[in-house]
């Protein structure tokens, strides 16, 4: 219940942005940072409540993405049925992916190995078949109107990620609050332990990446709408995986809010370096990739855990931890 | 059906390449068979050590050849470094920890680059590049029979130092029984650092071989890491062995399959035989079940 008031109250907020400001800077800052949301709550369900680090995560970015602009251009349908269609499909890569590494008891450092190499897979036919649009990419034609999802101002783009990001949130409260959530936590700390007690691993894993790659599918139509435009090295590059799992990393892993706090703290950042160093291409990632690493060493729990802060439990889980052997 | 003569040459140039592949994967499979953990940053470790073969060649002029000796203990020393000094001190002892810590490093590496030397794709040109020794039917790049010798050679001398060294005989201590090792005496966080030190060394012997029939870019790595990844894979996680028979197999399949398929899809073969691998035997062809 704490939860929902919490969502309800963030929405409410954020909803009432562009009510008082036209500013185009503005909004398409807090629709960027909102998008930053999703795909790091997304890359959350599978990463930071089901343990399974995934590195391939623009897999089902790119899929939701290439759904959404061949549905509108090749098939004539509506975008408002394409989004749902796109995380459908999405979902469907998650299972079937989810469904060949958990059934052969991938984990750990393999599981990111094949989704690494799925998302390289995926690209690599992308640039071949002609449906894509090979290399050159699709371009989505322009038809300005809300019945198309091409809002005239940034603030339709703005509620409409809302809208998107509270799905995301609501999702991740359930799997805090649910039997589900309870089974994939247990999974996360113990997988023996969880099947001796009568979870099933499998299932329980394979629809967290179902979901997870929803939400992610839904982040990639949403990519198609804003910019129009996708080609293969944006949809299913390193990029995307990597923003989506730093932000979920930074902001502390298998909680509700700290991928949002990770999300608008690394977007913010990534802002700022732009201002000072201007449009130097690959300063973002470096930054990104520095503040993982002294997130990871400095506070392995991320922003959210240092609400929780006691210098005496840490004391006492670093003992523990250092006693353990490493493999 | 392929004629010989367009086979053959295809397939000895596979065994070529694929020496040098060897020889990265065997960096690769050394850092995990004693740390256990999966160097995310072994793509962005080599393409830092092309860059530096290609400036000891452009600003100094010193042959990819003579840059040997520079190259192999400077890669060492920035291996050993990397591990003692971010990947060590950020794991605090759990795995997710250094595959995230590598990966980050691998991210900072390659932006690195893309911002201090664009993404221009360079070359360097020395007057063996186009050489050609003509073996039957087939006309093989000089460059690459020189790479396929030398990555033959460092492979033996690795094996020397891990079989009949001392620091061999702590590597594979620490690699079977870490808490043992340690209560022996043998500090475990130096060993640590000398196999990482010793894979990134193999990336420095890697890149003298490769820049002068190769390019490098920002990039480049990242189209080795997966390939050497699939060696270390097929070959068996940790075996030296599994590794360079599966280096010489993939790049046989990389070159043939271009053949079949054409450039691009022709490396679908080598993705396609990585996750069936995973999928179907993860302890690849000479690993022992886990």
């Amino acid at each position: 219940m704490k939860d929902l008031r919490a969502i309800a109250v963030f929405v409410v907020l954020v909803g009432l942005i562009p009510f008082f400001t036209n500013s185009g800077v503005t909004l398409n800052f807090v629709m960027t940072a909102l998008y930053a949301c999703l795909l790091s709550q997304a890359w959350n369900v599978l990463g930071g409540f089901g343990g399974q680090f995934s590195f391939g995560h623009a897999l089902f970015f790119g899929t939701g993405a290439y759904a959404q602009a061949i549905a509108q251009m090749q098939w004539g349908v509506n975008p408002w049925l394409a989004l749902p269609l796109a995380m459908a499909f999405s979902a469907a890569v998650g299972g079937f992916v989810g469904a060949a590494s958990f059934r052969y008891g991938l984990k750990g450092s393999y599981f990111a190995l094949v989704t690494l190499a799925c998302a390289e897979v995926f690209r690599i036919v992308a640039v071949t078949v002609p449906f894509t649009g090979a290399g050159v990419g699709l371009m989505l034609p322009l038809q300005e109107s809300a019945a198309n999802m091409q809002f005239g101002s940034r603030a339709g783009f703005v509620w409409l990620m809302l809208g998107l990001v509270t799905l995301a949130l609501l999702v991740t409260s359930w799997l805090k609050h649910s039997r589900f959530g309870a089974y994939l936590q247990a999974v996360r700390d113990n997988e023996d332990a969880a099947r001796a007690v009568g979870v099933n691993p499998l299932r329980v894993k394979l629809a967290a990446t179902v979901i997870s790659a929803a939400l992610m599918g839904a982040g990639g139509a949403f990519y198609v709408q804003v910019f129009q435009y996708i080609d293969p090295g944006i949809a299913f590059g390193a990029h995307t995986s990597v923003e989506a799992l730093v932000g979920a990393i930074v902001g502390g892993l298998g909680t509700l809010w700290g991928p949002v706090l990770g999300a608008i703290c690394l977007h913010i950042l990534a802002d700022l370096t732009r201002n000072l160093f201007g449009a130097l291409p690959g300063i973002n990632m470096v930054i990104y990739g520095c503040v993982l690493i002294f997130i990871v060493m400095l506070l392995p729990r991320g922003i959210a855990g240092l609400g929780r802060y006691n210098p005496l439990r840490r004391k006492a889980a670093a003992a523990t931890t250092t006693g353990e052997p490493r493999a | 059906m392929l004629d010989f003569d367009i086979l053959f040459p295809s397939v000895l140039n596979g065994i070529t390449t694929g020496a040098v592949y060897a020889l990265i994967a065997l960096g690769l499979t050394l850092i995990y068979g004693v740390l256990h953990i999966i160097n995310f940053a072994h793509g962005a470790a080599l393409m830092v050590a092309l860059y530096g073969v290609f400036f000891l060649k452009e600003k100094l002029g010193i042959d990819p050849y003579w840059a040997l000796p520079i190259m192999v203990p400077a890669m060492f020393v920035l291996g050993y470094a990397l591990q003692r000094g971010v990947i060590n001190r950020a794991s605090h002892g759990k795995d997710e920890n250094i595959l995230l810590v590598t990966l980050g490093i691998s991210i900072v590496l390659e932006n690195l680059a893309l911002i201090l030397f664009q993404s221009d794709t360079r070359t360097i040109e020395t007057a063996y590049t186009l050489n050609t020794v003509a073996i039957g039917p087939a006309m093989i790049a000089l460059p690459k029979l020189v790479a396929f010798g030398g990555a033959l050679v460092v492979s033996a001398l690795l094996l020397l130092i891990v079989q009949k060294t001392d620091l061999g005989r702590a590597i594979r201590a620490v690699s079977k029984e870490k808490q043992g090792a340690r209560l022996m005496g043998i500090d475990v966080d130096h060993v640590y650092a000398m196999c990482y030190g010793l894979g990134l060394a193999c990336l420095g012997a890697a890149a003298c071989f490769l820049l002068p029939a190769y390019y490098v870019n920002p990039q480049v790595g990242s189209g080795f890491v997966l390939v050497a990844f699939t060696i270390v894979v097929l070959g068996g996680m940790g075996s030296f062995s599994g590794a360079l028979l599966g280096g010489l197999l993939i790049g046989v399949v990389e070159s043939v399959g271009g053949l079949l398929l054409g450039e691009s899809l022709g490396q679908i073969g080598i993705f396609v035989i990585f996750i069936a691998v995973l999928l179907l035997r993860p302890q690849g062809m000479f690993g022992a079940r886990a």
